[in-house]
Parts: C-alpha cells; structure tokens; sequence
C-alpha cells in the first residue's frame, strides 16, 4: 500500500491521516455494526414468528427460568438497539464515514482531507462510541430498551423498567454524533476549499454534491440531538427534569418521578425529530448522489438534468429540515399545524420526484452494463421508488393516524431508508473495491448476492406494509399472538421470519465474495469501469497523497458518448478533449 | 517524510474559496456550535413560558457577581482583539503577553463561576431544586466547558506565538482562535441577559 513510502511504525497506521485508511477502518466498523444489528433484526423476526416457543440457541444459554422463551424485556432491547446501532454504527460509517472519506479527496483531485488529524479523530472518537455501546449490553439492566427514539418518560426515568444501558446508549451516541459532526467539519471545508484546478461546483460528481448536503445537515442537527441526549442524561442521572412533566399528569402520581415535575416530554420529540427527520436525508443524500453517479457510468450517457438534480437535492437539504412534525401528528399536536406540516412534507415530493425522473430519464435508452454495482443501483430506483409513494400515504395527518406505529411504517422506512442504505452500500462497495483494495470483486457471486437479496428483502419489506396497512398490527409488541385479532397475521409474521432469515444467509455470498476477493481476488487496472471521475485516474490503489500529478479538469463527470470524447466514448475529467 | 511535510496547509495551492481552510473551518464549526446553543436556550424559552410559574431569577442567582463576570469576559474579547493586532505587527512577545492576559482572564471567569456554584450549593439551591436551577447549571456549565477549551487553546497558541513558531503565514491559527473565544463571549452574554434579567 506504501510502496512510495519507507514502511510506517504499527501505531501510525493504525491511527493514520491518510484519508483512504481511514475510510477502511470506517467501512469496517460499519461492516460489523451491519452484521451486529443485522443479527439483531432476525432474532426479532424469529421471535415474532415463533412467539411463545423456546428460543433456538439463546434460549437455552439465558432465559432458563421461562423454558428458553424470549422475555419481552429482552426484545424491547432487540429493536432499540437494532435501530440505534443500523443508523449510528453501521449506516453511518459505511456511507458517510466510509464512501465520504474515499471518494471526497479523490474524486475532487484532492491529496486528502483539509484536516487530516480531525478527521482521524472522527474515525476514533465513533469508535469509542461503538465500545460503550457494546459495554451497555453488559451492565446490570442490560442494554437500552426504550425505543429507538427513546422518548421521555420511559427512557427518561433511571428506575423506570429501563436500566443503565439506556444512560451509556446515550453517551454512545452522544459519541457517534460528536464524529459525524468532526467528520461534517472535514467534508464542507474540503468540497469548498480543496477542488483541483477546473472542478467547479457543478462538475463534481453527484456523490460528492450527495455527501456535501449530508455533512451541512449533520452540522446544523447533530448539535441539537446532542443537546437533547445531555438533557435527558441528566434526568436519568442528576434528578433534573427537562421532559419529565409536572403535578397532575399521570407520571407524577406513582412517586417515582414525585421529585422530578416541571418538564416537557413533548420538547425531548421536537429536538429528537428536529433532528431525526433531517437525519434520515443525511443516510440517503450519499447513496442518492452515488446512484446518480452510477446510473450514468453503466448506462454511458451523461445524468440526465445534472443541474435539476443537484437543485433538487440543495432543494431537498433545506425542506427536511421544516418537516419534523410528520412524526408527530399523534402526540396531540394542534391539527393546524399538523396540517402545515403535511404541506410541508408533500412539498418535498416534487424535488424528489425531479430527481427521481432525471434517473429514470438517465437509464432510457442507455447502452445498460449490468455490473453488480449497477444492479445495486437499479435496485436502490426500485425501492426507493416504493418507499417515497408509501410516504406520501403517512404525510396525511388523517391517515398517519391510522397507520401510526404499525408495521406499515416500519415497511415504508424500511423501504425509503433501510432498503435503500442497504443496496447503496453494496453498490459502492462493489463499485470502489477495485480502487480501494487494488483487486476485482468476483462479479457473477456480485449479481446472485443483488438477485437473491432483491427478492427476499422486497417480499420481506412488502409483507411488513400489508400487515401495517389494516391499521392493526403495532410495531412494539413481542408477542403478536396474545391479542385475538392479530390472529390473522401469524401466518404471515412466519413468513417474513423465513424471509428475513433467508436475506440473511444471502449476505454469507458477500462475506465469502469479500474476503476471498482481497486475499485472492485478480489485479484490478485502474479503471475497470471506464468511469470519467477522478478517483479512476489515479494509481491503483492510490498512494500516499493520491495523485503523482495534480490533475487538471476538462469537463463534467459524466461526459459519457459526448461527441468530444471520439471513438472510445468515454473521457475522464481530467484528459484534455481529442 | 513527515506528515506535516506530506500534507502542505493547502494541497496543490489550492483554495477555491480564497478563504484560508483553517480559517473556513472555524466558521463552520462555529455555525454547528451555535445550534447547539440554539438548542439549549430555545428549551430553555420553551420550558419557562410552559412553566405554571416561574421564580424571580434574583432571589436565587448572585445577579451582581455574574455581573463582573460578565465585564471580566468583555475585557478579555478587548485583550484577544489586542493580541491578533499585535501577531499581524509582527509583535510576537506583546502578542503572547496579551494572550497570556486573555487567558488569565479567563481564568478568572471561571474562578467566579466556581465560587457562584458552590454559593449556591451552600445555599441548597441544585441542579435538581428547581427547573430553573436545572437550566442554570446546565447551560452555564456547558458554557463553563467552552471556556476551559477556550483558554487551553489560548495557552497553546501562546506557546507558539512566544517561541516564534507560529509566524505571519499561520496568521489564521491566532485569529481562529480569537473567532472561537469572541463566540464563547458573545454566548456568555446572552445566556446572562436571559438567565439573569429577565
């Protein structure tokens, strides 16, 4: 890897600067938070599945005294921590961490971050927070067990049902934040500042526009979800009470929360959604720049409406930030203001929508190479599309409170956000492992992992919204079987479970496909994709400092079959036209 | 090769905004740190205007101490001032003396806040008394952080300008500092205009 450099000590490498390092140790932070919380997501589905019956392995490990039963206390903690540690240590360090640190200073012809000391701070400091994170399974209580969300008072109270892991969970993602935040610094200053000679603004590639928007949001939000975490950590440990309300609610009367009265629960929703819901456009924005990205490249023709797009997106990263109260409409908001909020929220489906065609429009008539890193993509077209038409069903107050906390959210999010992450992240790795490991990913394993997980994690999303659409199934319970009328839904609760465990098996081809591939995998040349950006023009892999010769750039980064580019039909930004 | 011989202050002679990367840097750090503050006084509007009653701020804070507080800060955004005029004279002694001053005053800041704390302890007023003791405590001890990360960076960057490492070409890193303690200022004197007089 530094074959230009005399070798480094151990400790300069593991703590190293180098902005490609850096994003390996992300995107294999990430890889394991997926697997962790992956895990977490199929003994949640067996446990809906099978309710009742003797758990398989664990069971007979834990839960002695209930014959090997999950207890509920024990699935509380399932989907929180499967919803915290997917968002903050998986999601996160793959796209942002991971994608954000390879491709930022490469594909702006960049030799590294603006702040390379801050930025291996970032990595350190979110891996700190994964440590505690796994700690709080551990202490006596066991790990956070409130939601993912981890509304007030249930999570608020020390002695509420909800032990210490809820305080470390707090810390751990206090942690998270504090990196993305560092990270955020890293990313706008480096796009702003550190662009090669000829890269303007609007001939970056859509990832890095992607990754731009993602970082202005994390600047303005994490902050505010910070002060929100701090606020009910001192609740829980210091007896304050910000969200712990006064005399008279039903709270107060039990004694446990007797010395702690004057809050608002309610205030702990608005800091969390003003932050969770521009949080949801930070996972995506990455992966909808990449998709934009490569969409193109393997359709060989220039994205269509660059510019559109990229408004669209600027468009986007300002109205998410206006919309938080979509999260809210049960919570006994005023129905007025409900109602601005569902405006606001269907506003955003017209730049969605723009960009959403320009996709479609990029893909029509193309010369489509069916590389996995292009399935991927595609796949990404395909249930982001499902995604966003479902939400519009939940933007409506009066159907949102139908359909609130059932599965039909869970299937919709899963759609717009998990489904999404998921393939965008094959699609980048798949896309950049050449660059980044200096070898060739074994493609036709590529495409059985995209066609076997594309089938299986479309039936398992779907199903999810079927049941969730009745208005009956809610999303908490870990026992389905205990109401008579969700009777009907047992046997497609099984279902999903086989589906879910089957996603999961699948992903065995990455791993093996992965790992094999870095040992074993052919050279790769140093730009098996003919792609126009930069990070293709650089050696493979890059060395110390990226490029021998700081590039120049001539055009856009997807100038593919443009009369300019001649008989091969492709140039990359940085070769001067014919 | 060393990193810092590696890596130039800026790559290829690069600067597409013309604004020094450092210098840009501190100004976005500096918007992230004001919505976190943003946050913290907008629970605090929401809290006390949800608030059945609210106590009269003087009957449990020592208004006029926090009040010389208040000057002490003042002064040290005048001294700060001082020493980024000085480093840009190419005055590097008188520059670390004023810097030495500025942290000393700051110092000073949080003597005060210290003795304020415990006075109040002393006279059962906690974090857990009241909702306003809550928000006082919190807020001003998350300000009485930035203030010790403040004067740790004063001390740091004195340490440089003294020895004459830091010169006309890092102007950036004096001044960056200066941005971030005039932001600690500032912050200061809205929280004791909210907190204290109103």
């Amino acid at each position: 890897m530094s074959d230009h450099h005399a070798p480094q000590s151990l400790l300069s490498r593991v703590f190293s600067t180098d902005h490609k390092v850096i994003a390996r140790q992300y995107l294999y932070l990430g890889l394991v938070g997926l697997l962790v919380a992956g895990l977490f997501a199929l003994m949640i589905r067996w446990q809906l599945a099978y309710p009742g019956d003797a758990f398989p392995i664990l069971g007979n490990l834990f839960w002695g005294e209930t014959n090997g039963v999950m207890p509920p206390e024990f699935y509380n903690m399932l989907f929180t921590m499967h919803g915290a540690m997917m968002v903050f240590f998986a999601i996160t360090p793959i796209v942002i961490g991971a994608f954000g640190n390879f491709a930022i200073p490469l594909q702006l012809g960049a030799d590294d971050m603006a702040f390379p000391v801050v930025n291996m701070l970032s990595f350190w400091v979110m891996f700190l927070g994964a440590v505690i994170m796994t700690i709080s399974f551990f202490v006596p209580g066991g790990a956070a067990g409130g939601g993912w969300t981890a509304y007030p008072p249930l999570s608020g109270v020390a002695n509420y049902g909800v032990g210490h892991g809820a305080s470390l969970w707090l810390l751990g993602i206090a942690f998270a934040g504090t990196s993305s935040l560092l990270g955020a610094v890293n990313y706008v200053v480096t796009t702003l500042n550190m662009r090669c000679a000829g890269m303007t603004l609007m001939r970056m590639p859509l990832a890095v526009w992607g990754l731009f928007c993602t970082s202005v949001l994390n600047l303005l939000w994490v902050p505010v979800v910070a002060a929100a975490l701090f606020m009910m950590f001192m609740d829980r440990t210091a007896g304050t009470a910000f969200f712990l309300a006064g005399p008279g609610s039903l709270f107060a009367e039990g004694g446990a929360l007797a010395g702690q009265s004057g809050g608002q629960p309610l205030l702990f929703q608005h800091l969390f959604w003003g932050f969770g819901h521009p949080e949801v456009y930070i996972l995506i924005f990455p992966v909808w720049g990449l998709v934009g990205d490569l969409l193109s490249t393997f359709s060989r023709k220039p994205a269509f409406g660059y510019k559109a797009t990229v408004l669209s997106m600027i468009t986007i990263l300002f109205l998410s930030q206006i919309v938080w109260g979509h999260h809210m409409f049960t919570s006994g908001m005023s129905p007025l203001l409900g109602t601005a909020f569902t405006f606001l929220t269907i506003t955003i489906s017209v730049p969605t929508a723009i960009f959403f065609l320009n996709w479609l429009c990029t893909i029509w008539r193309g010369s489509l190479r069916f590389t996995p890193p292009m399935l991927f993509a595609l796949g990404v077209v395909f249930v982001f599309g499902i995604g966003g038409l479902t939400g519009l069903f939940l933007a409506l107050q009066a159907l949102d409170i139908w359909l609130h906390d059932t599965y039909f959210v869970v299937g919709h999010f899963h759609f717009t956000l998990a489904a999404s992450v998921f393939f965008g992240t094959f699609a980048g790795v798949y896309y950049w492992f050449p660059k980044m490991f200096g070898k060739r990913m074994n493609q036709s394993l590529g495409k059985w992992h995209f066609y076997l997980s594309f089938v299986s994690l479309t039936f398992v999303f779907f199903m999810m919204m079927y049941i969730g659409a009745t208005g009956a199934h809610p999303r908490r319970i870990a026992d389905p079987t205990v109401y008579n009328f969700l009777g009907p839904f047992q046997d497609a609760n099984v279902l999903i479970g086989w589906g879910a465990q089957f996603l999961g098996v699948v992903q065995l081809i990455f791993v093996w496909n992965f790992f094999t591939s870095i040992r074993s995998g052919e050279p790769a040349s140093d730009n098996p994709w003919e792609a126009s950006s930069l990070e293709w023009v650089a050696p493979t892999p890059p060395p110390h400092g990226n490029f021998p010769v700081a590039p120049t750039v001539h055009r856009g980064p997807h100038e593919y079959n443009a009369p300019e580019t001649g008989e091969r039909g492709w140039l990359t930004q940085a070769e001067p036209s014919a | 090769m060393t990193q810092s011989s590696t890596y130039p202050a800026t790559p290829h002679g690069v600067l597409n905004t013309g604004v020094n990367t450092g210098k840009l840097g501190m100004w976005v750090f500096l918007a992230s740190e004001i919505m976190f503050f943003t946050a913290l006084i907008g629970s605090y509007i929401v809290l006390r205007l949800g608030a059945d009653s609210w106590p009269v701020p003087g009957d449990y804070l020592a208004v006029p101490v926090l009040a010389v507080n208040t000057f002490v800060l003042i002064t040290s955004s005048v001294t700060m001032v001082k020493a980024v005029q000085a480093f840009d004279a190419g005055d590097n002694d008188r520059s670390a003396r004023l810097l030495l001053l500025t942290a000393l005053l700051g110092c000073v800041f949080l003597t005060i806040k210290l003795w304020d704390y415990n006075h109040m302890i002393h006279n059962e007023f906690k974090i857990n008394t009241n909702l306003l003791g809550s928000i006082y405590y919190f807020l001003t001890g998350f300000h009485g952080l930035h203030v010790l990360g403040g004067v740790i960076s004063l001390l740091v960057i004195r340490s440089g300008v003294k020895s004459g490492k830091l010169l006309g070409g890092q102007h950036f890193r004096v001044e960056g500092v200066g941005l971030y303690w005039h932001f600690v200022d500032l912050i200061w004197i809205v929280l004791f205009a909210i907190l204290c007089l109103v």
